[in-house]
């Protein structure tokens, strides 16, 4: 990608960065910057291109998650952040016009292989979105729902030790340890959110997915899930994509920045935001345009 | 003069009121300095002027019409001869509508005696007086309240807010009609049903368990002992409903949840009209379905493995009237469970839940109170329903459970008291407006408890 290519995208409205606009785009000659492959790799995605219908979303992307680390995914509205995050435990198979090229690997394992099982690779790679979702289900049989489906306990002890284990790692046990059999959409946003993460984590999942996690939630909710997050990356690896860059520079060791379906930078979250490569990152964390 | 006459006669003087008032406002609005000067738009002191000529005079119109009957009686029976007037009720009744009948040229005048043909005379006078005078008040009502509206337009009129509150009202005492509608449904019901116990002791009504309402009509009539012991019937409209709602239920609700959740686009835009299709469909038709088709089947097919069917069964109505319901049930449910937020499937279907998982442990919960109470408005169509029942399911008041004989139902023995020529101080026919009392209550309870649990649980998921 040129310097003129760039400009003419920084000039885009953010409104129209969307889809459209890449039907327009060169692929072929583009190459990110920085360092996408780690050597402890939890997940590695080789040349992802993802399609919904005829547009394009995610354009030739190759990424490593290192094991136990954060990172974070920044960009503009339709970049394809999401999209591509989607694609990592294939929740991007619940649209129908959307297919996912490419290989993605977990543990060196394709999750796209003809024999691997969604339910399986859910229950390995979690997922947080972003409004808090709890299920209209008292807070214990939200948590309680994964390993139910899953058959983790096989008596009431075993599952109320994981209801438990579950909402201290995401420091929520102390706030309702009392009120488990409250409707888990009665808490506050935050409450709520933090309730989702301990549903993911009460699966024992490898990986944990984070889409925006905190975008509805406010600025102390904020706070507590990043220390969270902080925590939780002690036993799991977390991709979180995230509009906020204070928060990306906060919680994760590596930052990718997609643009227009293509991860255009990739580094130390320390070096992407102090000593940023590529003119579009630059761009957008200087806050010129996103 | 008749009545559209003077309807029409109001409605020109509305329209004319309407320009007036409008033609006024802009001349003053103009004079005033522009239209700005007008509190409200030209057109809201035309609407204005509308409304105040045609309101009144309507009411007026209205009363007029209801009292016209009963004050031209009193005025036509005032002025026959004090002998005749000293019949009773019904032969005056019957003295009077035979006159009436003369006036309006239905009876030859043959069959009348002289003062019957005199009165028929002043009746009409009395009516031609009556119709010229209410054109006449129509008309001066309406062209006073058109004046008067008229006059009253200045810069500072608020006809804007005027209209505004009238049409508050208009829009109030339309809603007021539905109400009082019910009401009067309610009453009549209940005037009819109190008669009948008079006759009936309640308590023998409701728990009587024989149903044969033959009246003896003479004193020395025989075999005709009437028993109106509702249980049978209760039990009837009960079983048939029961087997409707077990075909309806599941069917409908997975049905539901195929086109909601499974279906692509295409299928769903196709199959959930065809589906509807079948809610359009006269019950008469599914009658007739259910008599000649479906009956004489479950009779064969039951007669082959060994069991008496009776050839009207409740089964067969019931299968049939399940068969009317599904697109009702089904209808309902997707709506309801479309309307679970697509936030649940993710979070499901992201722990990896797999689809029939999470529609069991996460839609249908969520969706719950909104299907509970679709399926208790299917029960009340159910035990409703009429014609479906008449044709198949028979007439004969057994009390049984038993699905494979003839029942019939409260609604039915409605119909069967009530068609052909009745005498209404009879306990037999009064007794179907003390059914319909019932069949209102039941109905009506089932229809608070599908409310109740809708409001109490719709916003769950919020």
């Amino acid at each position: 990608m040129t310097t003129a290519d760039a400009k003419a995208y920084g000039a885009v409205p953010q409104e129209a960065v969307g889809l459209d606009v890449q039907d327009h785009v060169d692929v072929a000659d583009y190459q990110t910057i920085g360092e996408p492959y780690v050597e402890n790799a939890k997940m590695s995605a080789r040349n992802v291109n993802v399609y919904y219908g005829e547009k394009q979303a995610i354009m030739d992307v190759s990424l490593d998650i290192g094991e136990n680390e954060v990172l974070s995914m920044i960009g503009p509205s339709g970049c394809g952040k999401s999209t591509f995050l989607r694609s990592l435990n294939r929740m991007n198979d619940i649209i129908p016009i959307c297919r996912v090229h490419g290989d993605i690997q977990l543990d060196g394992e394709d999750i796209y292989g003809s024999g691997q099982d969604t339910v399986l690779l859910r229950a390995r790679v979690g997922m947080v979105f972003q409004k808090p979702n709890p299920f209209p289900k008292s807070i214990y049989e939200n948590v309680a729902y994964g390993p139910r489906i899953h058959g983790l306990a096989h008596s009431k002890a075993e599952m109320d030790e994981i209801v438990e284990t579950s909402l201290r790692r995401a420091s929520l046990w102390e706030e309702v340890k009392d009120v488990l059999d409250q409707p888990g959409t009665g808490l506050s946003g935050g409450q709520q959110q933090r309730l989702c993460i301990a549903r993911a984590i009460a699966v024992s999942p490898e990986v944990i997915l984070m889409d925006e996690p905190c975008s509805a939630l406010d600025p102390i909710a904020t706070a507590r899930i990043e220390e969270l997050i902080d925590e939780l990356k002690e036993r799991f690896t977390i991709a979180i994509v995230t509009h906020s860059m204070q928060q990306a520079a906060r919680v994760s060791q590596r930052t990718a920045y997609f643009h227009l379906g293509k991860l255009i930078e990739v580094g130390d979250t320390k070096q992407i935001f102090t000593m940023p490569r590529h003119e579009l990152t630059e761009n957008y964390i200087t806050g010129r345009f996103g | 003069m008749q009545t559209s006459t003077v309807f029409l006669t109001l409605l020109a003087l509305c329209v004319v009121s309407f320009f007036v008032g409008r033609h006024k406002s802009r001349l003053i609005g103009m004079a005033g300095g522009g239209l700005q000067s007008l509190h409200s738009l030209p057109t809201h002191y035309g609407y204005m002027a509308a409304l105040w000529a045609g309101l009144p005079a309507l009411l007026l119109f209205v009363v007029w019409l209801a009292v016209e009957g009963s004050v031209v009686r009193s005025l036509v029976i005032a002025s026959l001869p004090a002998e005749v007037r000293a019949q009773g009720v019904d032969q005056l009744g019957l003295y009077y509508n035979q006159l009436v009948g003369h006036a309006v040229g239905n009876i030859e005048p043959a069959s009348l005696d002289a003062t019957q043909l005199a009165a028929s005379a002043v009746y009409n006078e009395v009516m031609n007086y009556s119709r010229n005078l209410k054109m006449l008040l129509v008309c001066l009502v309406a062209i006073i309240g058109g004046m008067l509206a008229v006059m009253r337009v200045k810069p500072d009129l608020r006809a804007r807010n005027h209209v505004e509150s009238i049409f508050t009202w208009i829009l109030f005492s339309c809603s007021f009609i539905a109400v009082l509608t019910t009401l009067g449904i309610v009453l009549s019901v209940l005037f009819e049903a109190i008669r009948f116990f008079q006759a009936i002791s309640i308590t023998d009504f409701l728990f009587g368990l024989q149903w044969s309402p033959q009246m003896a009509i003479r004193a020395d009539q025989v075999g005709a002992s009437g028993s109106f012991g509702f249980v049978p019937l209760l039990v009837g409209t009960l079983l048939i409903s029961a087997v409707a709602m077990l075909i309806a239920v599941p069917v409908g609700l997975m049905s539901a949840i195929y086109l909601s959740e499974y279906a692509s686009r295409r299928f769903r835009s196709i199959t959930k009209p065809v589906l509807e299709i079948l809610a359009g469909v006269p019950t008469v038709v599914y009658g007739f379905f259910a008599a000649l088709t479906v009956a004489p089947f479950i009779r064969n097919l039951g007669e082959s493995v060994g069991l008496s069917v009776a050839s009207e069964s409740a089964l067969a109505a019931g299968l049939v009237m399940g068969i009317m319901i599904i697109p009702f049930v089904m209808s309902l449910s997707d709506d309801i469970i479309s309307a679970v937020p697509d936030t649940m499937r993710e979070a499901s279907l992201g722990m990896g839940a797999t689809m029939s998982e999470t529609i069991r442990k996460v839609l249908l919960p969520a969706a719950l109170p909104g299907i509970v109470g679709g399926i208790l408005l299917a029960v009340s169509r159910a035990i409703g329903e009429t014609m479906i029942v008449v044709m198949a399911a028979g007439l004969s008041a057994k009390l049984t459970i038993n699905p494979l004989e003839a029942v019939t139902t409260i609604t039915v023995q409605i119909v069967t008291l009530l068609v052909g020529d009745q005498e209404f101080d009879s306990p037999k026919t009064l007794a179907a407006f003390a059914l319909g009392l019932v069949l209102f209550f039941v109905t009506l309870l089932l229809n608070v408890i599908a409310l109740y649990v809708v409001r109490k649980y719709r916003e769950q998921y919020e």
